[in-house]
């Protein structure tokens, strides 16, 4: 087999993976523009998506239980804010950290005690969970069509961001939080928006990601959490597209990692397998580590300084 | 000074009569007891109060918020273990993989020097494992601790990561058994002493002992001059470095002693479960003990060790009952199934966070007086709620 | 303007003061924020830098102490180069100062402020920075750890008892000396403004500093309160042979303390001399003094 065959279903399932790491990292990088908190629940809410779809599914039919989905999983995002984030306005970043730390235990908690701990598994939705062959590498739908329903949702995001006057109003608090707050901006308003165009995209973003895989657990919701976390950093937290090509780019080094043993057998390069897929999710914190001590701004953030 | 000295011998008192008191019900009580889960809160309370106490160390007194204790606690754990498993049973345990390791530290010592050998083996592993742990953290500590707040805590969560997957690793698996577990090492459930026919169980007074020396020496750090330079990092970062103290040197020396500690509950751990495991040093540990700190609050060790055993008895204890259909005389299986409660107990601790966010001790610590005025406080509080209740009504009036 | 080098000072020599400053230059981005900036304090001195708001006083004083490294230039401290740097990186072509060839072959010295302190300068800050979380003595007792002479190991386990105890009676004498000891067991930031200048400036002294710099020790005070802390400033010189920079606003106190004032205007130095010169500078009064006046 030529490298090319070999490499790009690792590609393909990178690029696809990427995108749904994508729109959850959109969550994590605007909460943090606005609020400088890391929103540590909300891989949790994107877990949570994954499992009100499965018991939606199991009542409703599909054209009624994605939109009650994506409608409860946005107001469970609302909700955390107000109950959760909002009435720690003023005090330490760190105790909101932390309020969001026991978010992300109690959302896991009661998945655990609803779900008893056991695999559910992700109910199929037409059309998209169908299998196709692409370039010679059998894939499903879902696989090839994520990065573009990723990059149309950023584009009309983007769009309100820069021509609208929700998107005005979060540039400006993100810009300057009291300076805004003077200037008549209704903060608690911008941030509950921000709050709620977040879990949409975690909402879309888990119709993508558990249609590829066998199935939600309570702990689903972390490690694509944190990725996608990293994903931010990586981009420069605060910035969209940032975040969006830092999704891209772990999401595929990510899926070529856990294929290297593959890869570099089939070329003839080693002669067993040295393990290298251990090291999938590692791989994402040497980077986040790498970027922090060499550019802890990330690809596109913007500088900040202290005053003395 | 001459009242220092006496406050201190009286707590050196209070230590002693409880360590005597551990050790007793080590003995009275059998594993078949009701009592016995007593016995596992104590020692799972001791293990979670080390790790939540150096834990706040760093989060605490250093104001450094780092989130890779379940890291550390993995490498004190695996240390331990490979150290002590005896050579015998190593090839049972490491199915796979041909050991590296060839002889325990206990079996050696005890061969040479008899029964005492075994303790001291023990001893000495504990503290390797705290040492390598604090070696590690070294390592990690010069990239990452220039780092600010939430930067240092994502940092170091990945780390915890990284080293997990580095223990998982199949091409170290003769060190670290790969993914499979470490079992048939040194335990607690096996530490026990002769003394002419009797025997002595030191299953819980072990870890209790360890993890009170531990605290104790943490306690003498905080009230060092040292401990002074960790409280001004908290409280202003710039004053400290302009009143000259050098932040990276005494940030690395909080951030490796909080490791060295994390170690050392990682090995008490794995002596007191019997297994190590790397599967389960997750980041979900690490947000346990960071709220058993918050419980206890931050910047107490009195606190964090109140908030450890609160939390480890009600989670193992005092509200199983949530879990297994009946509870306080109410049965309700329909609700009081597993997991239940977990859920309880993590809407208490949203509770903690958002209403009562100094938690138990706020940054003071428990002293003779406050025990003292115990009984007068709760006697005032009681006779104040009628007031209060009076108050509550009266607003709603006025409204 | 009559050229940024006014210390023409007849048969001084420089190498005798204890803080120097020559070609002092900072640049944020585009901007110079303090601009060839040449200036002493000679042993036992009682020196004020004056200038209106946004002159580069305060960030002359983070040059002095190690928080920001100079763009270019270099400061000794009693005849010793300590800090000394030139144009690097994207700075090489931004630099808009001068005499950047002057340190260009010289070695870049940029002490962390930790290193500052531990060489004998301590300073007060503007916005009153004490140990928010600590009593007033144990703001004083932790100032203290820099002078230590025992190690981790040794702290801890109590082998330094001898030290710990001459540390606390040292913080106490202090405390008597600055008239605080009757509020030693009370939280720092409980104190009265006035009072917690005060222990800012008892902080710096139990460093065993041979330099004082005090930004704005009298902010926020009234007339009475302003003439007591000329006094006290006075005293402490005295007493302990400090050599003083004082950065202040209030006229009264720089005019009643200060031997030399030195007068920045957008971060240039533009006047330098005794209370009496300055007052009667025309530079000054143009520059700085009418405006103030009307502030004040």
């Amino acid at each position: 087999m030529s490298l090319w065959q070999t490499i790009f279903p690792y590609i393909l399932s990178g690029i696809s993976v990427g995108g749904q790491y994508a729109l959850i990292a959109i969550g994590y990088t605007m909460v943090y523009g606005i609020l400088r908190l890391i929103n540590f629940a909300h891989g949790d809410v994107f877990m949570v998506a994954g499992l009100s779809m499965v018991y939606l599914a199991a009542s409703l039919p599909l054209y009624l239980a994605i939109p009650v989905m994506i409608i409860l999983t946005v107001a469970l995002g609302f909700t955390i804010e107000r109950v959760a984030y909002k009435p720690l306005r003023t005090a330490p970043r760190m105790s909101v950290m932390i309020s969001a730390i026991g978010v992300s235990y109690l959302l896991q908690n009661l998945a655990l005690y609803i779900t008893g701990g056991l695999n559910k598994n992700y109910p199929e939705i037409p059309w998209i969970s169908d299998k196709i062959t692409i370039f010679g590498a059998t894939t499903t739908r879902v696989t090839v069509i994520t990065p573009f329903v990723t990059i149309a949702l950023v584009l009309i995001l983007v769009w309100v961001i820069n021509h609208t006057k929700i998107g005005m109003a979060m540039r400006a608090v993100s810009k300057d939080f009291e300076t805004a707050q003077l200037m008549g901006i209704k903060i608690n308003n911008v941030i509950s928006i921000t709050f709620i165009i977040g879990s949409f995209l975690a909402a879309i973003g888990s119709m993508l990601f558990f249609t590829n895989y066998p199935g939600v657990v309570p702990t689903s919701g972390g490690m694509p959490g944190l990725k996608a976390f990293v994903a931010a950093v990586f981009g420069g937290i605060g910035s969209i597209p940032g975040a969006v090509i830092g999704a891209f780019i772990i999401g595929i080094c990510e899926s070529l990692i856990k294929g290297l043993d593959t890869i570099l057998m089939s070329q003839g390069v080693i002669a067993e397998q040295i393990g290298f897929a251990t090291f999938s999710d590692a791989f994402t914190f040497i980077l986040l580590i790498i970027i922090l001590v060499f550019k802890p701004m990330g690809l596109f953030g913007e500088k900040q300084t202290d005053k003395v | 000074m001459k009242k220092d000295n006496k406050k201190n011998f009286i707590s050196l008192v209070i230590v002693l009569v409880f360590l005597g008191i551990v050790l007793l019900l080590d003995q009275v009580i059998k594993p078949t007891d009701n009592m016995s889960m007593l016995l596992t809160v104590l020692q799972k309370g001791s293990v979670y109060a080390l790790a939540a106490v150096s834990m706040n160390l760093l989060n605490g007194f250093t104001g450094l918020f780092s989130l890779g204790h379940a890291g550390f606690m993995l490498i004190g754990a695996y240390t331990y273990a490979m150290l002590t498993i005896p050579d015998a049973a190593r090839a049972d345990v490491y199915q796979y993989y041909d050991p590296a390791i060839r002889f325990s530290i206990p079996e050696v010592l005890s061969n040479g020097i008899g029964p005492a050998g075994t303790a001291l083996g023990v001893l000495i592993a504990v503290i390797i494992a705290g040492l390598i742990a604090c070696l590690f953290a070294y390592l990690i500590g010069l990239p990452v601790l220039k780092l600010k707040s939430d930067y240092l805590a994502i940092a170091t969560l990945g780390f915890a990561e990284i080293i997990r997957a580095i223990f998982q690793w199949s091409k170290l698996g003769p060190l670290t058994n790969g993914s499979n577990l470490l079992k048939g090492f040194e335990r607690t459930s096996t530490f026990k002493l002769a003394i002419g026919d009797f025997t002595l169980s030191l299953s819980t007074f072990v870890p209790v002992l360890i993890a009170t020396i531990c605290i104790w020496i943490i306690v003498l750090i905080k009230n060092s001059t040292y401990g002074r330079a960790f409280v001004a990092i908290r409280d202003d970062e710039i004053a400290a470095e302009a009143m000259g103290i050098d932040l990276a040197h005494h940030k690395m020396l909080s951030f490796c002693t909080s490791s060295f500690f994390a170690g050392i509950s990682g090995a008490m751990m794995a002596m007191v479960l019997s297994i190590a495991q790397a599967s389960n040093f997750r980041s979900a540990m690490t947000y346990e003990i960071l709220l058993m700190v918050v419980l206890g609050g931050i910047g107490s060790i009195s606190g964090s060790v109140i908030g450890a055993f609160l939390f480890i008895s009600t989670s193992e204890w005092w509200l199983r009952g949530l879990d297994s259909g009946k509870w306080l005389g109410i049965s309700a299986p329909g609700i009081f199934r597993n997991g239940f409660r977990l859920v309880v107990f993590s809407v208490i601790i949203m509770i903690v966070v958002l209403f009562f966010r100094k938690g138990i001790m706020g940054d003071k610590e428990l002293t003779l007086e406050m025990v003292k005025a115990w009984p007068k406080n709760i006697f005032n509080w009681i006779r104040s709620i009628p007031k209060k209740i009076k108050s509550l009504f009266s607003k709603k009036e006025a409204k | 303007m009559g050229g940024n080098h006014l210390n023409v000072n007849k048969q001084h020599d420089l190498n005798d003061s204890v803080l120097r400053l020559e070609n002092a230059t900072i640049q944020f981005g585009g901007v110079i924020a303090v601009n060839d900036l040449d200036m002493y304090v000679d042993d036992g001195e009682i020196v004020s830098l004056i200038g209106p708001n946004g002159a580069g006083k305060t960030t002359a004083f983070n040059i002095i102490t190690g928080v920001y490294a100079p763009t270019n230039g270099a400061v000794y401290f009693k005849g010793k180069k300590i800090i000394q740097n030139h144009p690097q990186g994207k700075m090489k072509k931004m630099y808009s100062g001068k005499d950047a060839e002057k340190y260009i072959n010289l070695p870049v010295l940029e002490p962390t402020p930790d290193k500052i302190t531990q060489m004998g300068i301590a300073r007060t800050f503007q916005n009153i920075r004490l140990f928010k979380s600590r009593t007033v003595f144990e703001n004083i007792l932790t100032a203290k750890h820099l002078r230590r002479t025992s190690n981790y190991f040794t702290s801890t386990f109590g082998l330094n008892k001898d030290e710990e105890a001459q540390m606390r009676e040292a913080s106490l004498e202090l405390l008597r000396v600055v008239g605080l000891e009757d509020v030693k067991d009370e939280l720092a930031t409980s104190l009265p403004y006035g009072k917690q200048r005060r222990l800012e400036i008892a902080r710096a002294m139990a460093t065993d500093p041979e330099l004082l710099l005090l930004d704005e020790p009298a902010a926020g005070m009234n007339p009475q309160e302003t003439l007591e802390l000329a006094e006290f400033i006075r005293e402490l010189r005295d007493k302990y042979h400090y050599t003083i920079l004082i950065i202040e606003h209030h006229m009264d106190l720089v005019m009643n303390i200060s031997e030399r004032i030195y007068v920045l205007e957008f971060g240039r130095l533009i006047a330098e001399g005794t209370p009496t010169e300055i007052q009667n500078n025309e530079d000054v009064i143009n520059a700085y003094l009418g405006v103030g006046e009307e502030d004040a």
